[in-house]
């Protein structure tokens, strides 16, 4: 087992070459939520194609490394509500802001984009905040 | 040509994400958890991520075009609205909550269980509402 700040580096790199191919070869900003975003509400219906064969490439990948690198986790949890509430609120936040991680994150602080950083800021922020109120104070999750 | 490109950049976007360990929602959760067993791992996937796609953004500025042809995205907008900050905090928050955000949470469809298909449905679910919601939300304070 590789120690996890090196497997977290490696990944990262495919990350971020992910977003070059999109971006150098497409001409597009390889954001998660757009991506699908478009697809769900209709709004990006006239490059379906596009968005749909990147998302199977995204599932595709795990499956096919599964048995050269070893079982995947998620540990998802199982409390409903919880899970239910935080999907609601990734799908209305990402939609309203214009991006996610992937967006604002990876491919708009790399090219010094001040909505890309602010946008991190926030979501990190309110990410720390959510764990300390539901987990140390509340024990939810 | 366009499709076989993002075949090949959702692959590299789900095997990184896989590889890197951010399909487990207790590693993304750790790293958010200063108080708690902080998880570093987090901070090197973005730091991975970002230097590539730095040199990327510079490259467009020497190739003029992209392979497939079209055009560059635009110069990014400098505004910050109320859109991208209260947008980004109620990401945040279900981020926090669940440990996923949407790429991840797409990455891990085939090993998630019905947990990852719920989450999955349910960000599907307020992806429809965000429209309205955006509507409501420039009404309560007039557009600036």
């Amino acid at each position: 087992m590789q120690p996890e700040w090196i497997m977290g580096l490696i990944g990262g790199v495919l990350i971020g070459l992910a977003g070059t191919v999109f971006l150098l070869g497409n001409g597009r900003i390889m954001g998660a939520s757009g991506i699908i975003g478009g697809l769900v509400d209709g709004t990006g219906l006239a490059d379906k194609w596009i968005r749909i064969v990147f998302l199977i490439g995204v599932v595709a990948a795990p499956i096919l490394l599964a048995p050269l690198v070893g079982q995947p986790d998620t540990k998802v949890t199982d409390n409903y509500l919880v899970l239910i509430a935080a999907g609601l609120l990734v799908g209305i936040g990402t939609r309203i802001a214009n991006g996610c991680t992937s967006g604002h994150g990876v491919c708009g602080i790399s090219r010094f984009s001040f909505r890309g950083i602010v946008a991190t800021v926030f979501y990190i922020l309110a990410g720390g905040l959510t764990m300390v109120v539901f987990r140390h104070l509340l024990g939810v999750i | 040509m366009p499709l076989f490109l993002a075949l090949l950049s959702g692959a590299l976007f789900g095997a990184g994400l896989y590889i890197s360990g951010m399909t487990d929602t207790t590693r993304v959760q750790g790293w958010l958890d200063v108080f708690g067993a902080w998880d570093p791992t987090l901070a090197f996937v973005m730091g991975g991520a970002i230097i590539p796609m730095a040199i990327a953004w510079r490259l467009t500025r020497v190739v003029r075009r992209p392979v497939a042809g079209g055009q560059f995205p635009p110069a990014p907008m400098p505004e910050i609205d109320r859109r991208l900050v209260i947008g980004s905090t109620l990401f945040g928050m279900g981020w926090g909550l669940a440990g996923l955000c949407p790429g991840p949470s797409i990455a891990s469809l085939s090993f998630g269980g019905v947990q990852g298909i719920v989450f999955v449905a349910a960000m599907a679910g307020g992806m429809l509402l965000a429209p309205g919601m955006k509507a409501r939300l420039d009404r309560a304070v007039p557009a600036q």
